[in-house]
């Protein structure tokens, strides 16, 4: 017998003092993690293009090998005992968030596919009865051109809602920003999951 | 090669639309566009762990975290977070945030009239057991006022938040309470479509729950989403 699942409902706009996990932004366990540290930036913007201050983020990850750490992952690739591939922010009041991570290595897509090295990432927010769902993926990376997800958007306008843009770095750590357009001009693509 | 099982979809009526104009909200956050369907992939069937005690020492006991008590009707919140196939789902992160019993929110954004209860943070969360089974103790939250249309009220509810297995059986859901006046005129609670699925969120009285002289009980299951019976993609 099926039960019907507990619907969703809005976080609201006041979460922080019980969601905010300030450490949860950083997934690099202090530094320790193996790879690539990048850090990455944005903002999220309404419909109006008015920042979203009472939101939140979440962000899901492979490691630096390309492997997540999840039982279902039985990938022969090293696990790295610092990542978790978890990380958490709140916006703050210009609906900024950031977040300090590992370059995530390439996944196996469905089939015989590769995914390109990507960040799977949600936004929940008071008028977000559902979160929504989006990925970030590296402007640079030449597994983008074949990767099925990306592909699967054909238009290269919403496509390149998509990437990350490099934007400089901060000593050895490069920098990407991401903005959420959750509606209307540039409004990001967003997936049925 | 990876031909992962993937989860279920949701059916029509029992989630929440993004544009809902009874909720105000969401006129100028919902997605305009239509979403693009991403079949399942190892990415999304693989989620973060809390076994090991990630998030922290469990805090169940929402009444015992000040100087002295909180103000109001001592409750206990209790169930089994478990898919759609009836499975439980063990050692998953279960967090939950409320307002106080006058109805205000530890947050410096909540400007409702009430008092805030300096022995009450609202905040708990805890990873269920073996059996998927977690309980907290906490305080009946208040009703109270939004600025949605005039004169609106929330119905009381607490908000919990649980991760399931996987990137896809996240949700973040608002419990109500049997028998609140406020629910058939509350938008967020009618914003799923389907009375089956809205009394989803209706928790259950339960006087085997309530402990004699103390508290009163609340039975409260959470149904995630479940797997697909067989691998998509064959």
């Amino acid at each position: 017998m099926r039960l019907i699942p507990t619907p969703s409902q809005t976080a609201g706009p006041f979460f922080k003092f019980g969601l905010d996990r300030p450490e949860w932004a950083d997934l690099t366990g202090g530094g320790k993690a193996t790879g690539e540290k990048i850090r990455i930036e944005g903002r999220v913007f309404d419909g109006d293009h008015a920042p979203v201050p009472d939101a939140f983020l979440e962000i899901w990850q492979a490691n630096a090998a390309g492997r997540y750490a999840h039982a279902e992952d039985r990938q022969a690739k090293p696990l790295d005992p610092h990542f978790r591939g978890f990380g958490r922010c709140s916006t703050d009041k210009e609906g900024k968030y950031h977040f300090l991570t590992i370059r995530p290595g390439a996944v196996p897509g469905r089939g015989n596919t590769l995914q390109a090295p990507h960040i799977a990432v949600r936004v929940f927010a008071r008028g977000l009865l559902k979160h929504v769902t989006t990925r970030l993926y590296f402007p640079e990376d030449p597994l983008n051109k074949s990767d099925p997800v990306l592909g699967s958007i054909e238009d290269a306008a919403r496509r390149q809602t998509l990437l990350g843009a490099a934007d400089g770095a901060d000593g050895a750590v490069k920098l990407y920003r991401f903005d959420i357009v959750l509606q209307g001009k540039g409004e990001t693509v967003f997936f049925d999951v | 090669m990876s031909d992962v099982i993937g989860y279920e979809r949701g059916r029509a009526g029992e989630d929440p639309p993004y544009l809902d104009p009874n909720y105000g909200s969401t006129v100028k956050r919902a997605p305009a566009k239509p979403l693009v369907r991403l079949e399942h992939t190892l990415t999304e069937v693989t989620g973060p762990g809390f076994a090991d005690g990630w998030a922290g020492p469990d805090k169940t006991d929402l009444t015992r975290q000040g100087k002295s008590e909180p103000i109001g009707a001592r409750m206990i919140v209790a169930g089994r977070i478990l898919d759609e196939h009836g499975r439980p789902v063990p050692k998953t992160l279960v967090e939950l945030w409320q307002a106080n019993s006058a109805g205000r929110y530890l947050h410096e954004m909540d400007q409702h009239d009430a008092p805030l209860d300096p022995n009450f943070t609202g905040a708990g969360h805890v990873v269920t057991n073996d059996d998927g089974d977690y309980k907290f103790v906490t305080i009946v939250p208040g009703a109270y006022p939004w600025r949605n249309t005039h004169n609106a009220w929330r119905s009381q509810h607490i908000h919990f938040s649980v991760f399931g297995p996987g990137f896809a059986s996240r949700v973040i859901t608002q419990m109500y309470f049997p028998g609140d006046p406020l629910m058939p005129f509350d938008p967020i609670f009618l914003s799923i479509p389907e009375e089956a699925a809205r009394n989803r969120m209706i928790s259950a009285y339960d006087p085997t729950l309530s402990v004699a002289e103390w508290a009163l009980g609340y039975r409260f299951d959470i149904v995630l989403r479940g797997r697909l019976q067989t691998p998509t993609g064959i």
